[in-house]
């Protein structure tokens, strides 16, 4: 345990980070310039933090860690409580670790309001590693939503000619089902008297309130996913969005909907996550399959990148929903896998979008001859998405289908041919862009990766391989909160749960 | 007859609202005496009285009092809904000061009547009978008329005038019906005399189908003032009609001092009859939220806009009077505490909307704002998201509690139509940023210097930023003031 509150300090560095960019002043490239390296600083310092937390990290135990609770809105029962465990541990990892990469993926592609860019990504890293660590539901509520202030400014803003269009539907889609969110968590405070987390995990809903939870945070969740049918708003939302602003949605906020399963519904209501698991795997199939079809058609790399991400997210769900120590050890794999893989591609996208300004598949060709180092960091990127051996595509994928097999060989089978698909279309993208005729003279001239990109991909390609081949790393830390998340769902399952009051509900509105 | 009882120390628990009616008064004098309008004499001079009327407030002893034989009350509710009266009237006056004289409106007038206005809402919240209550919402209603109609030479303003007038006659008319049907029917127009009678009357089960119609009546006339659906119909257009520093007042103040009477009534003289006004005000707030809204979208002016959007918040204060417990009241309160410090900033921004020295008010005026003016665009940013009820700003806060209160009571489905609502305004609120931020600008607006508007601007953004901060204080006053109203109700 360490004797500083290492996840305030993670949480609201960047903050601090981003009232420092606010307070430049004076020539304006001089200020785009000092920006960025605040920001770039901060978010390494940031870095450097996350690390330390990791290092001293305890994976042997499931409860919670670094812990800090303080009083904040007592007459609501709010307070500011912030922990982590295996759960979350890596989530917040993974953001600290997309930022500066984002921050250097932006270093000279944004031209316009450097400044603000900055601010903006300072402070949405500061709302995302506070998602992760709320333990308290409100205080999660905020962060989580918080997230979409950014988010929507970063695509309206910065974002490509339909970014209007991308940024309301984003951020209209996400609030709706949040709202609902809201409303479930509210409900939980009623019943449990409580907002904190760990109190509410360990008090028993009845069961048919927790039908009525379950389908409220499954409304905010699915979308943030996003699951098949309502992924609808991500295609438009990736394919808008400026690169680093795509890396940070495909990196952690589709994060935040698998950790709110993990986080609520599985163990807080563990009896309806039973009734409706059933039914998540075949839309998790119909999310694997329907969206790789999907993929296969797509003319635009960002498009089809988004979708293949929502067919790796039905995974994940399915995982999750297997219920099995296994199945949500892949999850949580996929998930952190995904985030490093999936953002990895939307730069080596944005990489070639930088030079030819276009994101049409059919625009490239042949391009391994001018750009051979861009060639090979694509190809192991594209790999790991497919699921190859050796990376950490692999992992996650292999133990969800594990899991899915032990509850159901049907479910397994299908979810398998998502694999089968998801080649198909990563390597057809792969062969129309970087092989094939060099038909276009201007894709033929583009220059390879410069240094500044190579040193962004370095990481990446590092934790990908790294990974794959010691997935260890990740799931000895996760392994003790994830069966500790079983058993509290199996306990969950046992307790029979009194048929308490039925909530004053709806029956004994006056209906106008 | 006898010598009537009068006892000076009767009026030190109205002495906020005496020396506010003397101050007008004085001020219009004075103002009558200036050559040339005097208004910059006379708004100061307004700002003082309504401080020092504040600090009264603030200084006076919250304890329950009644004097002028039961007719006017002042305790802890009223007192803090008075203050917050006094700040928005102050902040009115701040914002406007300058926009007048632009306008040529600096009519000494105009600050002297905001000033009666004040002394009407006071004596609205402070009222213990209908009487009283009548007396006080006429005085406000009637200055708040002529404010409508000041540009007497425009058009459009003196339009805004004559339906507010008309309408609120009509809502004046329904009042007394139904004060007179409550009299009828109870037999006294004292609030303790008839919240006496009436908890008689339910325990056995002899409420008068009359008495419940005459309150329904007056509830519909409060409904008018407060600007809820179906009673909304005059909001946009004396929104948009009046001068756009009427406009203000109108979105900032009146409302706040219509809940706080809203509150009085329905928890003081007609709390035994809980269930028959909850399905009255479940409605009023269900419809305001929707109506408010699916309304708003389709607006092209700020200020028909702005009127929208107070139909949906009133929807959402409404929420916490639905719920009938003190939390609910709390939560209420504090919701317009802070739509009312949130609407103060709005319409800072939107007084600063000129372009080449003429007012502008369409919202495509705004574009391309945060490259002209940053320092505003970033300001109008923060209000739309708090507006929208987006964490962690002020507005989030408002909307937690209320709905919080409202699921404790039980009310599911209110909760859940109140909470798509709020994703339906927020598209408005959304295309606002976006106009602002995406969009480019024709023309860029003047720029100008207005230091008291500034600083209303900025005292807002302070609030609504750094309320996550500090939530507990602002929620502690809320409570002890539904506290007073709701003593022994849980």
């Amino acid at each position: 345990m360490l004797d500083f509150p290492i996840l305030s300090l993670l949480t609201f560095l960047p903050l601090l980070g981003a009232a420092f960019i606010l307070t430049i002043r004076g020539e304006p490239e001089m200020v785009a310039r000092n920006a960025k390296y605040v920001a770039l600083y901060t978010s390494l310092f940031v870095l450097a933090l996350a690390g330390y937390m990791l290092k001293n990290f305890d994976g042997s135990s499931g409860d919670f860690q670094f812990v800090e609770k303080v009083t904040w809105f007592p007459s609501l029962g709010i307070s500011y409580h912030m922990g982590i465990d295996g759960i979350s541990v890596f989530f917040v990892a993974l953001s600290a670790f997309l930022t500066p990469i984002c921050i250097l993926a932006s270093w000279d592609s944004i031209k316009k309001r450097v400044k603000e860019y900055m601010v903006a990504f300072m402070v949405l890293e500061t709302f995302m590693i506070g998602t992760f660590c709320a333990l308290d539901t409100v205080l999660f509520y905020i962060f989580f939503e918080a997230v979409l202030i950014p988010m929507f400014l970063i695509i309206g803003i910065w974002g490509g000619p339909r970014r209007v269009y991308a940024a309301f539907k984003f951020f209209l889609y996400t609030l709706l089902g949040s709202v609902l969110m809201l409303a479930a968590l509210l409900a939980l405070y009623f019943h449990a008297g409580s907002t904190d987390i760990p109190t509410l995990i360990a008090s028993p809903v009845a069961r048919n309130l927790q039908f009525w939870l379950f389908i409220a945070f499954f409304a905010s969740f699915a979308v943030k996913m996003p699951m098949w049918p309502v992924h609808t708003w991500l295609p438009d939302a990736h394919v808008e969005a400026p690169t680093a602003g795509s890396v940070i949605l495909a990196g952690v906020l589709l994060k935040m909907g698998g950790y709110g399963f993990l986080r609520f519904s599985i163990p807080m209501l563990p009896e309806a996550a039973e009734y409706f698991a059933p039914m998540i795997y075949w839309m998790s199939i119909a999310a694997i399959i329907i969206t790789s079809l999907i993929a296969l058609v797509q003319e635009d790399m960002k498009k089809l990148i988004a979708y293949s991400s929502v067919a790796h997210m039905g995974f994940v769900t399915l995982g999750i929903f297997t219920l099995t120590a296994q199945g949500v050890q892949g999850g949580l794999f996929q998930m952190i896998s995904h985030g490093v893989i999936s953002g990895a591609l939307f730069l080596c996208v944005g990489v070639v979008y930088d030079r030819l300004h276009t994101r049409e598949i059919s625009r490239y060709g042949g391009i391994v001859k001018n750009m051979p180092i861009y060639a090979t960091v694509f190809m192991l990127f594209m790999l790991g998405s497919v699921g190859l051996p050796g990376t950490s595509g692999f992992v996650g994928e292999f133990l969800v289908l594990l899991g899915a097999y032990r509850v159901d060989p049907v479910v397994a089978f299908f979810a398998a041919t998502g694999v089968v698909l998801g080649a198909a279309y990563m390597l057809m993208l792969y062969r129309r862009v970087v092989f094939g005729p060099a038909v276009h003279q201007d894709a033929g001239e583009m220059q390879d990766l410069n240094w500044k990109e190579l040193v962004n991909f370095v990481p990446l390609v590092a934790l990908v391989l790294w990974l794959g081949i010691l997935p260890g790393v990740v799931l000895d830390k996760t392994a003790a909160s994830v069966n500790k998340l079983i058993s509290q769902y199996e306990a969950g399952l046992v307790v029979t749960t009194p048929v308490d009051e039925p909530p004053r509900d709806a029956v004994q509105e006056p209906v106008e | 007859m006898t010598a009537a009882v009068w006892n000076w120390s009767e009026i030190i628990p109205a002495l906020p609202e005496v020396f506010l009616a003397v101050s007008a008064m004085v001020l219009l004098v004075l103002g009558a005496c200036q050559k040339n309008g005097g208004l910059k004499l006379i708004g100061t001079l307004s700002v003082a009285a309504l401080a020092v009327a504040m600090v009264l407030t603030l200084k006076a002893d919250w304890t329950p009092v009644t004097v002028f034989s039961g007719q006017f009350l002042s305790d802890g509710f009223s007192s803090y809904m008075k203050i917050l009266v006094l700040g928005g009237l102050i902040a009115t006056i701040m914002l406007s000061m300058r926009y007048l004289v632009q306008e040529n409106m600096g009519r000494f007038e105009y600050p002297v009547l905001i000033l009666l206005a004040g002394v009407g809402m006071m004596i609205m919240l402070s009222a213990n009978s209908f009487l009283s209550l009548y007396v006080g919402l006429e005085l406000q209603s009637l200055s708040l008329y002529v404010l409508a109609a000041i540009r007497r030479d425009d058009a459009k303003s003196s339009e805004a005038g004559l339906k507010y007038f008309v309408l609120g006659a009509l809502a004046s008319g329904m009042l007394l019906f139904g004060i007179s049907l409550v009299y009828g029917y109870v037999g006294a127009v004292g609030f303790d005399a008839v919240a006496d009678t009436l908890a008689a009357a339910t325990a056995e089960g002899t409420v008068a189908p009359g008495a419940i119609i005459g309150m329904v009546f007056i509830l519909v006339a409060i409904a008018f003032k407060v600007s809820a659906v179906p009673f909304h119909m005059w909001t946009p257009d004396v929104y948009e009609g009046a001068p756009t520093s009427v406009t203000a007042l109108f979105a900032i103040v009146p409302k706040v001092a219509a809940i706080g009477l809203l509150m009085r009534l329905l928890f003081d003289p007609f709390v035994s009859l809980m269930p028959d006004w909850q399905q009255v005000v479940w409605f009023l707030s269900a419809a305001s939220m929707a109506w408010g809204g699916f309304a708003g979208i389709v607006q092209g002016n700020i200020k028909r806009l702005f009127a929208y959007s107070s139909i949906g918040n009133i929807g959402f204060a409404l929420v916490g009077i639905v719920a009938g417990t003190a939390d609910g009241v709390a939560a209420s309160i504090l919701y317009m505490t802070i739509y009312m410090i949130m609407t103060a900033g709005t319409f800072g921004i939107i007084m600063m909307m000129r372009r080449n020295g003429v007012a502008v008010e369409r919202i495509t005026d705004l574009a391309g704002l945060s490259k002209t003016h940053p320092a505003c665009a970033y300001a109008m940013t923060a209000l739309m998201f708090s507006m929208s009820g987006i964490p962690p700003l002020a507005g989030f806060f408002g909307k937690l509690v209320v709905f919080q209160a409202l699921i404790a009571s039980g009310f599911y489905v209110l909760a859940v139509l109140g909470l798509v609502s709020s994703v339906v305004a927020a598209y408005y609120y959304l295309r606002i940023i976006k106009v602002m931020f995406f969009d480019e600008a024709e023309a860029p607006l003047d720029r100008e210097s207005a230091p008291m508007r500034t600083l209303v601007l900025t005292l807002s953004i302070i609030f609504i930023a750094g309320f996550v901060l500090v939530p507990e204080t602002l929620m502690h006053t809320s409570q002890e003031a539904a506290a007073v109203l709701l003593p022994a109700n849980d």
